[in-house]
C-alpha cells in the first residue's frame, strides 16, 4: 500500500515537474519555432505549431546582413573576462570572509549585496560620464570592468557559502604542514571547492552573456556583444518576427548549449551543502 | 618571373595598408525599418565614390535607439557620427546647438526639392539641421471587398461620420471581422500619435497660448467618446494592446475593415508575399470633420550630425548621398520604384514611374495635408501634428496615453481618464516651469 502510494506520489511529482519544465522551455522552443517559418506563418492566427514550410532563409538573411561572429566574439570575450577578473578579486575576499570572519563581516556581506538592489538607471548618466572621460565608451574591456563590477556581489556570496562548508580544520592542518597562504589557498582550498567554483563560473558567464542593459548602453559598432546583435532585429513598424526568432536562436544557442552540457555541475554546485 | 610576383603582392599589401590608415571610418545609427536596411545593403555605390571613408552601422529598436542617441547627444559622448533622429528630436537638439546645421549642402543637393512639409518641420530659425531620409503620414488602409459587399463607397477625403458609418457596416464579428483597426496601445508614439492627430480634426489641441493643457475641453471629450465608442462597438478584442505591429498582423491576416496607421504600411499590406488582403486594398486620407485639420500625422526618419563630431565632413557626405536624388534612383533601379524611401522630394512624386505606384498619391496627399506649424484648428504656441515639441512631452504624452489606454480597456471611464490627463499635464507644466 505504502509503495503504491510512493509510486502515485513519484508520478504527481514527474507530471508536476515536466509541466513546469515545458512551461519554462516553452517560450525558447516557440523562438526556435518561429525562426523557420516565413514572416507570413510567424503571425499566421490561429498559429501553426509544426506543419507549416520550414525554411532556412531567415537565418540566411540575418547572415548576410549582420556580422553574427563580431558580436559572438565580444560576447565570449566580455563574458569570460568579466568572469575571469571577478573570480581573481572574489576568490581571496570570499576566503576572508569565509575562514577569517570580523565583526562586521556579515554586515559587509549584505551591503555588497545591496548593490545589486540599485536600478541599473539610477547610475546610467555617472558611469556613462565616467566612461566617456576614461576612454571606455564601446570598449570590451569597458564591458569586462562593469559586468564584473556589477556581478561581483554574487560572485562573492556564491564562494563565500561554499567555502563555510568547508572544515577549517583541513586548512589549519594544511598550514601545520607549512602551506603558505598562496598554496593553501590555490592547493587545498580551490581543489576542494571546485564544484561550486564551477557552478559559479557557469552562472557568471550565462549573467555575462544575458546582460542587456549596460552592453546596450556603452556599446555601439566595435564592443557590441549578442544582446545588441538581438536588438538590431527588434522593429515596432514592421512585422520582422522570424528574422528576430532566427536572430534571438543564434545568440541563445552557444549559452544553451554551454549550459545542457554543464547542467550535471550547475545542478551540483548550486546545490552544494544543502543537504547534510 | 617569382620576383615580379612578389613585388606585386609587396605593393598590393602596401596600397591595401595605404588605404586603410587613409580611409575614415563613420558610425552611423540606425532605425531596423526596411528602408534602413536596404541602405546598408547598397552601400557599394557610396564605397565607390567614396572610398575614403567607411561605414559602421550601429542598428536598433527604435525606443532603444531614441535613448541611446539623446543620451550620447546631450553628453557629447562622441560614439556617433551620424544618427537617425524623428521629427520630434529635430527641432528641440537644433534649438539647443546638438546639431550641425546643414545650410552648406551643395547646389546639386536640390534642399528645395525637399517637401515644404517635411523641410519645415527640420528647420530651426531659418537652419536645416537634419535631412530627410523617409517620410509619413497616416491614412486610411481598407478593404475594398468588405466595403463593396457593405454597399458603400469610400470617398478619397471621408468624415469621421462616414468611418463610423463604414466600421459599422463591414463588422462581422462572428466571423472575426472587425470595422476598424486603430492604435491602443500606451505611448506618445503609439496611441497618442492617432490620438493626437484625431483630436486636431476635431478641434482639440493640447495645449492654449499660455501653456494651459486643454484636456477639459469638449473637443477633447468628443474625440476620446467617438475613439471608445469606435473601437468598442467595432473594434478587435484586446485593442488596448495592439500597436502599429499588431494592427498590421490583424489586417494582413483579413481581420480589419479599416485601419488608420502610417503610410508606410501600405507597401506591406499590399505585398502578396506577407499580406492575405493585398490585391483588396484601397486608400483615401485620413478623415477630418470639416474644420479644416484632417486627423493624420507628420513624421520623418532623418539622418542629423551631432555637433562635435570629429568627422562632421565625412559624416556630411554620407547624409548627402544617402539623401539625394541620386540614392532614389538607385533603388529604383536595384529594387523597383515602390521600394523606393517615400515621403521626402517633390520630384520623386512628379516621376511618371513613382506615380505607377498605386499608394504613392495618397502618401504625398497625406502628407502635404499636415502642417507641422500650423497643426491644429486653434492657434498654439507648439510646433508638432501628433507630438508637442518640448523636450517634456515624452513623459507627459506617455502617461496620458496610459489613462486613454486605460479607458479602452474598460479600467476608468472617459471622464475619469480625461481629468486625470488633465491633472498630470497641468502638474508637469507647472514642475517645467510653462505654467504658474
Amino acid at each position: 500500500m505504502a509503495r503504491s502510494v510512493s509510486t502515485q506520489r513519484k508520478l504527481v511529482t514527474t507530471v508536476f515537474a515536466w509541466a513546469i519544465g515545458i512551461a519554462i522551455f516553452f517560450p525558447i522552443l516557440w523562438t526556435i519555432l518561429t525562426s523557420f517559418k516565413t514572416e507570413a506563418a510567424a503571425i499566421a492566427d490561429p498559429p501553426v505549431w509544426f506543419n507549416f514550410h520550414w525554411t532556412l532563409e531567415n537565418y540566411a538573411t540575418v547572415q548576410e546582413r549582420s556580422n553574427y561572429f563580431r558580436h559572438f566574439m565580444n560576447s565570449v570575450i566580455i563574458s569570460g573576462g568579466s568572469t575571469l577578473l571577478g573570480l581573481i578579486i572574489a576568490v581571496p575576499a570570499a576566503w576572508a570572509m569565509a575562514f577569517v570572519p570580523a565583526r562586521r563581516t556579515k554586515d559587509v556581506l549584505m551591503w555588497m549585496l545591496s548593490t545589486k538592489m540599485l536600478p541599473p538607471v539610477g547610475v546610467l548618466v555617472p558611469i556613462y560620464l565616467l566612461f566617456r572621460d576614461l576612454g571606455l565608451l564601446d570598449t570590451r574591456i569597458g564591458l569586462v570592468i562593469v559586468l564584473t563590477l556589477i556581478n561581483l556581489p554574487i560572485i562573492v556570496w556564491m564562494l563565500y557559502t561554499y567555502f563555510k562548508e568547508i572544515p577549517g580544520e583541513i586548512l589549519e592542518a594544511a598550514r601545520m604542514d607549512g602551506a603558505t597562504l598562496r598554496s593553501e589557498i590555490i592547493h587545498v582550498l580551490t581543489p576542494m571547492a571546485i564544484p561550486g567554483m564551477a557552478s559559479t563560473v557557469l552562472l557568471n558567464i550565462i549573467l555575462a552573456w544575458n546582460e542587456a542593459f549596460w552592453t546596450l548602453n556603452l556599446t555601439a559598432a566595435k564592443a557590441a556583444p549578442l544582446t545588441a546583435f538581438i536588438a538590431s532585429y527588434s522593429s515596432p513598424e514592421g512585422l520582422f518576427y522570424a528574422k528576430l526568432s532566427a536572430a534571438s536562436t543564434m545568440a541563445i544557442a552557444p549559452i544553451l548549449i554551454m549550459g545542457w552540457f554543464s547542467q550535471k555541475q550547475l545542478v551540483r554546485g548550486l546545490t552544494f551543502g544543502a543537504v547534510k | 618571373m617569382n620576383t615580379t610576383f612578389r613585388a606585386l603582392m609587396g605593393a598590393c599589401a602596401f596600397a591595401a595598408l595605404a588605404t586603410a590608415a587613409t580611409s575614415e571610418t563613420i558610425t552611423v545609427a540606425t532605425v531596423n525599418n526596411g528602408d534602413m536596411i536596404r541602405m546598408q545593403g547598397l552601400m557599394e555605390d557610396f564605397y565607390a565614390k567614396h572610398p575614403d571613408i567607411q561605414v559602421e552601422w550601429v542598428t536598433l529598436e527604435e525606443n532603444v535607439l531614441r535613448q541611446r542617441v539623446t543620451q550620447d547627444v546631450a553628453t557629447k559622448g562622441g560614439q556617433f557620427d551620424v544618427m537617425t533622429i524623428g521629427t520630434y528630436e529635430v527641432p528641440i537638439w537644433g534649438e539647443r546647438g546638438w546639431l550641425v546645421s546643414l545650410d552648406d549642402l551643395p547646389a546639386e543637393y536640390d534642399v528645395d526639392d525637399i517637401l515644404p512639409a517635411i523641410r519645415g518641420g527640420l528647420t530651426v530659425d531659418g537652419h536645416l539641421y537634419a535631412a530627410p531620409f523617409y517620410g509619413e503620414s497616416s491614412m486610411v488602409m481598407y478593404r475594398t471587398d468588405l466595403m463593396e459587399a457593405a454597399g458603400l463607397e469610400m470617398p478619397d477625403a471621408p468624415t469621421w461620420d462616414f468611418i463610423k458609418q463604414a466600421a459599422a457596416a463591414m463588422t462581422d464579428k462572428d466571423n472575426e471581422v472587425y470595422g476598424i483597426c486603430l492604435r491602443g496601445k500606451a505611448g506618445w508614439g503609439e496611441n497618442m500619435a492617432f490620438l493626437s492627430a484625431m483630436a486636431n480634426s476635431y478641434g482639440a489641441k493640447w495645449f492654449d497660448m499660455d501653456w494651459k493643457p486643454q484636456f477639459d475641453s469638449e473637443a477633447w471629450a468628443a474625440t476620446l467618446n467617438d475613439y471608445l465608442d469606435l473601437m468598442t462597438n467595432y473594434g478587435p478584442p484586446g485593442a488596448s494592446g495592439n500597436g502599429f505591429n499588431e494592427n498590421l498582423a490583424l489586417f494582413q491576416t483579413g481581420k480589419c475593415g479599416m485601419w488608420i496607421d502610417a503610410t508606410v504600411a501600405a507597401s506591406f499590406v499590399t505585398n502578396p508575399n506577407d499580406s492575405q488582403v493585398a490585391d483588396k486594398v484601397g486608400f483615401a486620407l485620413a478623415p477630418d470633420n470639416g474644420l479644416g485639420k484632417r486627423g493624420n500625422w507628420l513624421w520623418a526618419w532623418n539622418l542629423g550630425i551631432p555637433a562635435g563630431t570629429k568627422n562632421e565632413a565625412a559624416a556630411k557626405t554620407f547624409v548627402e548621398w544617402a539623401t539625394s536624388k541620386d540614392y532614389t534612383a538607385l533603388v529604383a533601379s536595384k529594387e523597383g520604384w515602390a521600394n523606393v524611401p517615400p515621403g521626402t522630394r517633390t520630384s520623386l512624386y512628379e516621376n511618371p514611374e513613382y506615380q505607377k505606384v498605386p499608394f504613392a498619391q495618397m502618401t504625398l496627399e497625406s502628407i502635404n495635408a499636415a502642417d507641422p506649424q500650423n497643426p491644429t484648428v486653434d492657434e498654439v504656441p507648439y510646433v508638432g501634428v501628433q507630438f508637442v515639441a518640448i523636450p517634456e512631452f515624452q513623459g507627459i504624452g506617455t502617461a496620458v496615453g496610459q489613462q486613454f489606454s486605460a479607458a479602452l480597456a474598460g479600467q476608468v471611464t472617459a471622464e475619469q481618464a480625461l481629468k486625470n490627463a488633465q491633472m498630470l499635464t497641468e502638474r508637469e507644466m507647472m514642475k517645467a516651469g510653462y505654467i504658474k
